[in-house]
């Protein structure tokens, strides 16, 4: 019988993104500090800074406005999309709030007229589908709803897709909005090591969660 | 990799189907042999001004009288608890992990109650799988999946994957959704819900029905279950094109699908019948009618069973995996309620009458919002 730590891929994480408490940071470095008490200002604020152009941001709501967000700050300059074919580049993201802060406003609006607007991100995942249009990644994804940040099971799910060779890339990480509360930290998770060659791990994830 | 040596084979050990139609997934099967169905239409002002079409629980006599449960948690119970009763599994056991999917949860709690600190813990989806876990003594943490349309194979693909690792033995995999205003309102402001009886694969297919309910499959990787049926492969793409509307060509779905079957080891030769999502939505089935010619089963019989549960969300890939092991076992696939002729952009083999087949293996498919897909292959 083969061994399969033998087979086992090495993985690196070659990016990582925190947005969180007002301020931006990519790779341990604060890129950008806001000035706004609330979510949407601020949001706004982080796409006006980092000079985005991208009309279907406005239309989002706030939970896949910080994963958009935190995707293309995240990938800006550290990610190679000619590496990769659209499908072998997925995505794995969990949070505690699900959908809650847009199911909110979308039960505000059916005792007038619902929105089908707000209706459609009634749904966690959207996130994720905002993150596939903009960068055309068709591989597998998965949306999980934890209390914490789950480190040892995201490590054990984005560990399988990469070392079956179901995916070459992947981003991971949390995503969380409800009102005034919001957190987003990404990691980009690649087999060539990169300039940081950080190893993947649930451990280099959780010092880069819990310091911001 | 060298399968023979590597990949853990998946037993399907025990399941449960609790729907309008029946509170086992025998009761189940039997009710669907004799071609009913659980949509009708309703007149309910208290969720919706317009009367509409669904298959709703007409008693809640799964509701147990513990009050500290809501009714999405008690469905969930009631599955549960059925399932466990056909098998030997020991739940208190680390090598047991419970996993719960669904798209809305506790949402209905917006519309009845408060909104304040308590309410943000009580409505977490987290929150209701652990009361759950704790309610049967599950000692792991569950998990919990919510990923749209797509949740309920999600979590078999998810179970499958953790029980080949080796980090667990049995998974116990449970699914369900209710229907409140919340999700009805919503689904009438897509202008997605037929005003009649839905029409799967049908040329003049004019939208889906809601429906609740609640499934649950426990799997394990113990090889005293050896001979059992078995979740062999599954896959997931993103359309990466809209939001609330499926890929334009089906190719992504073609792709989950093909991948599904290379990770079962198995051709488009040896898929004996095709579950598919069929939510009777004019882009969804045409969608969907492409990606299986792309994936080569055009000609693999093929059914939607939301004729006659409705799309129960959170729990359809559940139910409806369920519901065609029980066909891939009596060798009998069920006809796709509501069909009648297929259209120019469903050129594909949807069964409408009962089919008597020796069948082998089959391919579950679902799709949803977020431009997600997944595709199971179940077989001996």
């Amino acid at each position: 019988m083969i061994n399969i730590k033998t087979l086992l891929s090495k993985k690196y994480i070659t990016s990582s993104c925190t947005i969180s408490k007002d301020i931006v940071g990519k790779n341990g470095s604060n890129l950008f500090e806001g000035h706004d008490a609330d979510t949407s200002a601020f949001l706004l604020s982080v796409y006006q800074h980092f000079k985005l152009s991208y009309p279907k941001f406005y239309k989002m709501d706030n939970l896949s406005k910080l994963g958009w967000l935190a995707s293309e700050i995240l990938l800006k300059d550290d990610f190679k999309p000619h590496l990769y074919q659209p499908a072998q580049v997925g995505i794995v993201l969990a949070n505690a709030n699900s959908s809650l802060d847009d199911d909110i406003k979308y039960y505000a609006s059916v005792g007038d007229v619902p929105s089908p607007s707000l209706f459609v991100y009634t749904l966690p995942n959207i996130m994720i589908g905002e993150i596939c249009i903009r960068n055309n990644f068709k591989g597998e994804h998965a949306l999980f709803v934890q209390e914490k940040f789950d480190t040892d099971f995201i490590e054990t799910q984005v560990n399988y897709l990469l070392d079956n060779n179901l995916l070459e890339a992947c981003i991971c990480g949390w995503v969380d909005v409800l009102e005034h509360d919001y957190k987003a930290v990404l990691f980009l998770v690649e087999k060539e090591k990169g300039e940081r060659a950080l190893p993947f791990s649930k451990n280099n994830m959780n010092s880069i969660f819990i310091n911001n | 990799m060298n399968r023979d040596n590597e990949i853990r084979d998946v037993f399907v050990v025990a399941d449960n189907v609790l729907s309008p139609l029946g509170k086992t997934t025998a009761d189940n099967f039997s009710r669907l042999k004799e071609n009913q169905s659980a949509v009708k239409a309703h007149h309910n002002p208290e969720i919706s001004q317009q009367p509409f079409f669904a298959a709703l629980f007409d008693n809640n006599d799964f509701l147990q009288a513990d009050q500290k449960y809501t009714r999405f948690e008690q469905l969930l119970i009631a599955s549960v608890e059925n399932t466990l009763q056909n098998c030997a599994i020991n739940i208190a056991d680390k090598k047991t992990v419970l996993i719960v999917s669904s798209t809305k949860g506790n949402i209905s709690l917006l519309e009845t109650e408060p909104y304040n600190i308590d309410l943000k813990k009580r409505i977490s989806l987290p929150h209701s799988a652990q009361l759950i876990a704790d309610h049967f003594g599950f000692l792991n943490q569950p998990v919990v999946i919510s990923n749209a349309c797509i949740s309920g194979v999600l979590a078999i693909i998810t179970g499958m994957r953790l029980l080949r690792t080796g980090q667990y033995e049995n998974a116990v995999i449970a699914g369900a959704d209710v229907i409140t205003k919340f999700i009805l309102s919503g689904f009438q402001s897509f202008q997605a819900l037929s005003p009649q009886l839905c029409k799967p694969f049908d040329q003049s297919r004019d939208g889906l029905n809601l429906g609740e309910g609640a499934g649950t499959i426990i799997l394990s990787t113990n090889e005293k279950y050896h001979g059992n049926i078995k979740v062999k492969g599954g896959s997931v793409s993103n359309d990466a094109n809209h939001i609330s509307g499926p890929s334009r060509t089906g190719n992504e779905l073609a792709h989950a699908i093909k991948q599904a079957m290379q990770d079962a080891d198995v051709s488009s030769e040896n898929i004996d019948f095709i579950s598919a999502h069929g939510t009777a939505t004019v882009f969804n089935d045409e969608m969907e009618a492409n990606a299986i010619v792309i994936a080569g089963l055009k000609s693999t019989p093929l059914n939607s069973l939301k004729g006659y549960y409705g799309h129960t969300l959170g729990a359809a890939g559940l139910i409806e995996s369920i519901i065609s092991l029980k066909s891939l076992q009596e060798g009998l696939v069920l006809p796709t309620a509501g069909f009648e002729q297929a259209g120019p952009g469903t050129a594909v083999n949807v069964v409408a009458e009962q089919l008597n087949i020796k069948a082998n293996n089959f391919v579950k498919t679902a799709s949803g919002f977020g431009g997600c897909n997944a595709a199971v292959v179940i077989g001996r």
